[in-house]
């Protein structure tokens, strides 16, 4: 057998990884995650945005100027390949009266040192023409038409789904225990399901990437989680921008953006929380850190809709490195390769991050040939609410599964659960996770929140799955919705 | 099953529950052909999911739990002859002309456009969740509204926690409160952030002191923590303009966060119709036909306003279908000089925002603040009642003689419904 490559995590970077190295003749690619589904790490919260390229200083963050650019360029080619749901809005940075503009002049420079296309300055005038709703107090912006947005965990899923169909073997809920290293040479992981054996140890652990380098021996910057809080609004609930906008960029991040993401809801955020380095898990929405962002967003939106409207807040965290930059390349162990310290904009970086980790594998001896037949594209799930009302009613009349609607809010029926479950089961998935249907399809996450669904998925899952009803979870073991049938206190009593 | 779909209707029903059961079987008591189309795989809303009793009090004159109810309205709706499509969404409803609407219908059984000479909308309520009333902290298993609750352990028999926090002390939250005690559960407290109890005394008693639950006042949750599943919340005392007081926060064991935190009509489809909405009772503008302001289109029970009884859900089902009966005998509920019918003082909502003049009416309204020894003062139609105690949980229900709307057409044209203490 050929080189055995095992990638730890399975958010958007290890994901970008393993499609790139399915595409090459003997290499047995393996794709770890300790969750129960892909892309549930640092790639499940943030803001979704496909970065121009501009904001990454290339004299002192020269990965992230150079792989932002390219993975933008790289993003264009995947959403058509892999059908991600996605907008190519462009952005426009605010500079308001004051003293920014002079940050606009640079950020110009600097995504002209980094190869961006078509950025210029536009005026007052040009960008209320642009997004009447603007604050007032604008002065001019910077016009990014190359800036878009994915959804991160949908993107997450797609590249999944192409790997496997090119080969991948994907290993959830696998906790990994240590890194075995011999003669300095990667032998393979100890893991919670067993060893496995591995030439090739890609780290793409996010938040986590630190404690494996330390499994490994392998030197690695200390790596913090640092948070950020969002607001989405209703679908109904606007005025929305038609691109994204960000104020000027700080630097420890660019600002709270306001936009309309991928499903066309109204959403600001986040801030930039740094938390303790044990603090790796705490994703809970904070008072302080909401506020916050209701502010910012309000300097360039003052239009915002009444909070009536929230349908929900969200937090997510940034693996923040020391030294800023992403870490990226083969190590003093041979075989343990980094692709990590991928904070913002990290991304967008994704899959050209992944040509950096092929490219190390070159670095290291190992010959690399394209397949003779290997599968570029893939197909998303069919979202009734994308299609018109000719087509929702012709498919629901050749499929009752198509009309059978079961999460009103967002139109999504019983055809596209089913499928997210085959979906769910071809990637691995073994727990039946309400948050993997509602990534997949959109439900429970419009105005209602799940609260007239919800339940109805729970028997789709528990069904599908062969579990009871209260075994199925919101997301993984230990989030199961129910203790027990009604009366399972009554007769534990009796 | 032999239901008739296709073709054109006197009548379509959008929703299955009270109101939509109550206006189906009366349009088709009065001689109309009637589609009755709803969401659930039984007929009945939400009512299939209330065991408890304390239904039909008024309307049926007997005392039965939800589910009895539902059935007596079903078995009226089957022997006034009415075709029910169940499983079915309807995402819009389109204009047509004066005299026709396009329902259209998404449903394992039958999926395309229904025509219809009148439309009654009565696609109930949703609830209220957690990030509507602000509760912060960590999105995890365990939170769940009152009627989602209900439905859990009531229509899939799955029992949601072990130690449960209800949020709002209305009279659902109560009442789920003591279902859960029913079943074994601990039920750690009922939250109300106002400072008094939102739901009626008979159910403080009987659903809380009668199974030890303590009702906590004063308070709001303002947010959950856990991992997996919830396991505190986090309580803040408020003061009486409900701002939290810094430095009372308490924490709470539990692995459930019940929410009941009022109910909002649902009405998307109306909106995108281009009913005008009353911000006051976030359902349609109706007339006292219960007509939407979309000619041939009318409004009944949760989707029109929030009601505490389903009994007046019921009763505005019967009403929207008499408008709509006369809507089809005379080509249109003919146009007037509608008087308006509007909240004024102690007042938060009133419905139908519309009066002819031409018939009696009930009206609906709700104070937007408990008053004992009230006088509620029709002022314009030259009415005062006196009502012995008026509370925000309990709609007022008052019928007003046609000839009182009558004296408001000589005068202001409107109807201000004001509420005052003595």
């Amino acid at each position: 057998m050929g080189v055995r490559v095992v990638v730890v995590g399975a958010g958007v970077v290890g994901a970008s990884v393993a499609r790139v190295l399915s595409r090459y003749e003997g290499l047995e690619v393996h794709l770890i995650d300790t969750n129960p589904d892909v892309g549930w790490g640092v790639s499940k919260a943030n803001t979704g945005i496909v970065h121009g390229g501009y904001d990454d200083d290339p004299d002192r963050f020269p990965l992230r100027a150079e792989l932002c650019a390219l993975g933008n360029e790289i993003w264009h080619r995947w959403v058509e390949e892999l059908d991600i749901p996605h907008a190519w809005s462009g952005a426009l940075v605010v500079a308001l009266e004051g003293d920014q503009r002079g940050e606009l002049e640079s950020l110009l420079e600097r995504g002209r040192r980094n190869g961006v296309p078509e950025l210029r300055i536009v005026e007052r005038e040009e960008a209320l023409a642009l997004e009447p709703n603007l604050t007032p107090d604008v002065e001019a912006a910077l016009w990014a038409p190359t800036v878009g947005q994915i959804h991160p965990v949908r993107a997450t899923v797609a590249i999944v789904e192409n790997a496997v169909d090119n080969g991948v073997r994907v290993h959830l809920e696998t906790e990994i225990r240590g890194v075995k290293v011999k003669g300095g040479e990667v032998r393979g992981l100890e893991t919670s399901r067993g060893f496995l054996e591995a030439d090739i140890v890609v780290n793409a652990a996010g938040l986590r990437a630190d404690e494996l380098a330390d499994m490994a021996g392998v030197e690695f910057p200390r790596i913090r989680p640092r948070r950020g809080e969002y607001w989405i609004f209703d679908r109904s609930a606007g005025p929305k921008p038609r691109r994204v906008l960000f104020p000027t960029p700080t630097l420890t991040s660019k600002g709270v953006v306001v936009t309309t993401e991928v499903s066309g809801h109204l959403m600001i955020g986040p801030n930039a929380e740094d938390l303790p380095p044990d603090a790796k898990d705490d994703v809970g929405n904070t008072a302080k850190g909401l506020e916050e962002v209701w502010e910012r967003a309000r300097e360039l939106w003052p239009r915002l809709p009444s909070r009536r409207l929230v349908i929900r807040t969200f937090a997510g965290l940034r693996p923040e490195p020391e030294g800023g930059d992403f870490v990226i390349g083969t190590t003093e162990v041979w075989g343990f390769v980094n692709a990590a310290g991928t904070r913002s904009p990290g991304l967008t970086a994704a899959p050209a991050i992944a040509l950096r980790v092929r490219d190390a594998l070159v670095e290291l001896g190992i010959e690399l040939r394209e397949k003779s037949r290997w599968k570029a594209t893939r197909r998303d799930i069919e979202s009734t609410i994308d299609l018109s009302w000719r087509e929702r009613a012709s498919r629901a009349r050749e499929d009752p599964f198509r009309g059978r609607v079961v999460c009103r809010c967002n139109l999504v029926t019983e055809r596209e659960v089913l499928e997210a479950i085959e979906r769910m089961r071809a990637v691995g998935v073994r727990t039946p996770s309400l948050d993997s249907v509602k990534f997949r399809t959109g439900a429970t996450s419009g105005t209602c929140q799940g609260s007239f669904c919800r339940v109805r998925l729970v028997e789709i899952l528990a069904r599908e799955f062969g579990v009871p009803l209260w075994g199925v979870t919101l997301k993984g073991r230990g989030s199961e919705v129910g203790v027990g049938d009604v009366k399972v206190l009554l007769r534990g009593r009796a | 099953m032999g239901t008739r779909v296709e073709g054109r209707r006197d009548v379509v029903v959008v929703g299955g529950g009270p109101a939509g059961m109550a206006a189906a079987a009366r349009a088709a008591e009065l001689g109309l052909d009637v589609l009755m189309v709803d969401e659930g795989e039984r007929l009945g809303g939400i009512l299939p999911q209330c065991i408890h009793p304390g239904f039909g009090v008024h309307y049926l004159r007997e005392e039965l739990t939800g589910p009895e109810f539902a059935q007596r309205l079903a078995s009226r709706v089957e022997d006034a002859g009415v075709d029910v499509l169940l499983e079915a969404h309807v995402p819009e409803v389109r204009w047509i002309s004066h005299a026709e609407k396009g329902v259209r219908v998404l449903s394992p059984g039958f999926s395309g456009e229904v025509r219809a000479g009148a439309v009654i909308y009565a696609a109930g309520a949703r609830e209220r969740h957690r990030f509507e009333i602000g509760i912060l902290g960590d999105r995890v298993a365990g939170v769940y509204t009152a009627g989602e609750a209900q439905t859990m352990m009531d229509v899939y028999g799955i029992l949601p926690g072990r130690r449960v926090l209800v949020v709002g002390s209305g009279d659902v939250g109560m009442i789920v409160a003591r279902r859960f005690a029913l079943e074994g559960a601990e039920v750690v407290g009922v939250v109300e952030i106002m400072p008094y109890p939102g739901g009626l005394t008979r159910n403080v008693v009987q659903c809380l002191e009668d199974f030890d639950i303590p009702l906590l006042l004063s308070h709001r949750v303002v947010s959950v923590r856990g991992r997996g599943r919830v396991e505190k919340a986090v309580l803040m005392r408020v003061d009486e303009g409900l701002r939290d007081i810094p430095g009372t926060e308490t924490e709470v064991e539990c692995d459930t966060v019940v929410v009941s935190a009022g109910l909002v009509p649902r009405v998307e489809v109306l909106r995108e119709l281009g009913a005008l909405i009353d911000p006051a009772t976030g359902g349609p503008v109706v007339n006292d036909r219960l007509e939407t302001t979309v000619p041939g289109v009318f409004a009944a029970g949760n989707a029109l306003v929030i009601n505490d009884l389903v009994d007046h859900a019921a009763e505005q089902g019967e009403q929207a279908a008499e408008g709509a009966a006369e809507f089809l005998r005379r080509g249109g509920i003919p146009a007037t000089d509608w008087v308006r019918l509007r909240p004024g003082e102690g007042v938060k909502l009133t419905v139908p925002q519309l009066l002819s003049g031409e018939r009696d009416v009930w009206i609906y309204l709700r104070v937007n603040r408990p008053v004992r020894n009230a006088r509620l003062s029709l002022r314009g139609a030259g009415r005062e009642v006196r009502l012995p105690v008026v509370r925000p949980a309990e709609m007022v229900r008052v019928k007003l003689m046609a000839g009182e709307v009558r004296r408001a057409k000589v005068g202001g044209r409107e109807v201000v419904a004001e509420v005052y203490r003595g």
